[in-house]
């Protein structure tokens, strides 16, 4: 089966029917018209750009300009990470906390899945490397966002419980460790759910997209097991590493909390 | 925030240390504090179970609050705050069974544990606030108007447990209080505290 390219017209009526929907939303007054076209818009402008991008790094390959795109994939990442929780940590740490859990995770993760599963060679192949870190960074922002935003806000509201176990001589520890719980699950609960409902509910992005693109569906499902794996892992540890040490920074070494280093997002 | 808190000796807990002024308990003692609100009653107690950043040292034996896990500290000095804080479903969530002695003196019935804490009301919460924090068994007891909710019925069977805990295990209490008659009854001096000043009174 040969891939069906797809022409700027085919493209033109599936946007035609996003615009129809935005019309209707004018119409109904739900107020999402202009964000959905904005989105609309970004979505195209952000896919021709890394198309292009993607293209002369494929035909140019060097560790160098893969290793700058992908630390620009990274401090964007990290960005939208810190965008998307309404308490943050105030300061270097807003943005410090969401990118190093990102950069160990999904780097980490990134690296042994080119060196030692796919086994490509050279390791960094731009077709390999560059799609795995895009996949394992989307997903893992997610389970960091929503796993520290959870956190914070847990802490900012449940403030006088925090201290009230303080004051029964509770370590730091103890004290937050229910809504550290509560965090970790609330980050690793849409790609649990996204593994459960695999293949019955839904069937994954990447794998419809090699289908789509030619790919025989064994091969498309094995590579989207993988990736499933890799992303649960990805988000796991990523999760992990951001609720704890978050949950760490919400106290100072007497094991107060100090709430005043959450700023509020509006 | 400027607290300057100083040494002590035996088993008690300096506070502050304004210039002229020395302030401890003695262990076995109960002193009243007192003030206008917002003249920093409460600011002070949090300051001394060392839950916010203060300046100046509090010791409790000759032992500062740095030199040990702040979480040991607040279980020897324990705050227990105006109003109290419940996370678990039942009471029994919060502590373990307490001596049935101390639940009859407060008016509970030993099925109380069992009781949902969406239920209790301010006062019970008071109380049973009061019996929690005793469960760490702390020497210091920093007690923000802990009868501020209850009747005189039970104002009075706090005020004599607290009486007892001096008496018997040497606990050291700091009480705050608007109530001239209260500090009458449950000390024999008292610090009157204002944003700017704070000073000893002899009753």
């Amino acid at each position: 089966m040969n891939l069906i390219s797809l022409s700027p017209y085919d493209l033109t009526l599936a946007a035609s029917l996003v615009i129809l929907l935005a019309l209707l939303s004018v119409k109904m007054q739900l107020g999402v018209a202009r964000q959905l076209l904005v989105a609309g818009l970004r979505t195209v402008a952000q896919l021709m750009l890394i198309g292009l991008i993607l293209k002369s790094i494929f035909s140019y390959v060097h560790l160098g300009w893969i290793s700058l795109l992908s630390i620009i994939m990274l401090m964007l990442a990290g960005r939208e990470v810190m965008a998307r929780q309404k308490y943050r940590l105030a300061g270097w740490w807003g943005f410090g906390l969401g990118t190093m859990s990102m950069f160990i995770s999904s780097f980490s993760i990134t690296l042994i899945a080119l060196n030692v599963i796919v086994s490509v060679e050279p390791w960094y192949t731009p077709q390999y490397s560059i799609p795995l870190l895009g996949m394992m960074l989307g997903n893992t922002m997610n389970g960091i966002a929503l796993g520290q935003d959870r956190l914070n806000q847990s802490a900012w509201q449940q403030r006088s419980i925090i201290e009230g176990k303080l004051m029964l001589g509770w370590s730091w520890s103890q004290a937050i460790a229910d809504i550290r719980h509560d965090s970790i699950r609330t980050g690793l609960m849409p790609i649990i759910n996204a593994m459960a409902a695999a293949g019955i509910v839904s069937l994954p992005g990447m794998m419809t997209g090699q289908i789509l693109a030619g790919t025989e569906p064994m091969e498309a499902v094995k590579y989207q097991i993988l990736i499933m794996f890799l992303i649960t892992a990805g988000t796991g540890f990523g999760t992990l590493v951001a609720v704890w040490v978050g949950s760490r920074r919400l106290f100072d070494d007497r094991e107060r909390l100090r709430l005043e280093r959450l700023s509020i997002n509006s | 925030m400027m607290f300057i808190m100083k040494q002590i000796i035996g088993q008690n807990i300096q506070v502050l240390d304004l210039p002229g002024w020395n302030f401890n308990v003695q262990s076995g003692e109960c002193v009243y504090l007192s003030g206008p609100s917002g003249s920093g009653k409460t600011v002070l107690l949090r300051a001394v179970a060392d839950l916010d950043p203060h300046q100046g040292m509090v010791e409790l034996d000759g032992v500062s609050t740095n030199s040990m896990p702040a979480h040991d500290w607040r279980r020897k000095v324990a705050l227990v705050p105006a109003e109290t804080h419940w996370w678990s479903a039942t009471v029994a969530g919060h502590m373990q069974a307490p001596d049935e002695e101390l639940l009859a003196e407060l008016g509970f019935e030993p099925g109380v544990l069992a009781w949902e804490v969406a239920r209790l009301s301010s006062g019970e919460k008071q109380r049973l606030g009061f019996l929690r924090a005793l469960q760490q068994n702390p020497e210091v007891l920093l007690l923000d108007e802990p009868t501020a909710n209850l009747d005189s019925q039970y104002t009075a069977a706090i005020e004599r447990y607290v009486a007892g805990l001096c008496e018997r295990q040497g606990m050291a209490v700091i009480w705050v209080t608007h109530d001239s008659e209260q500090q009458q009854r449950i000390a024999r001096r008292g610090w009157q505290i204002t944003p700017e000043a704070i000073s000893e009174v002899m009753l």
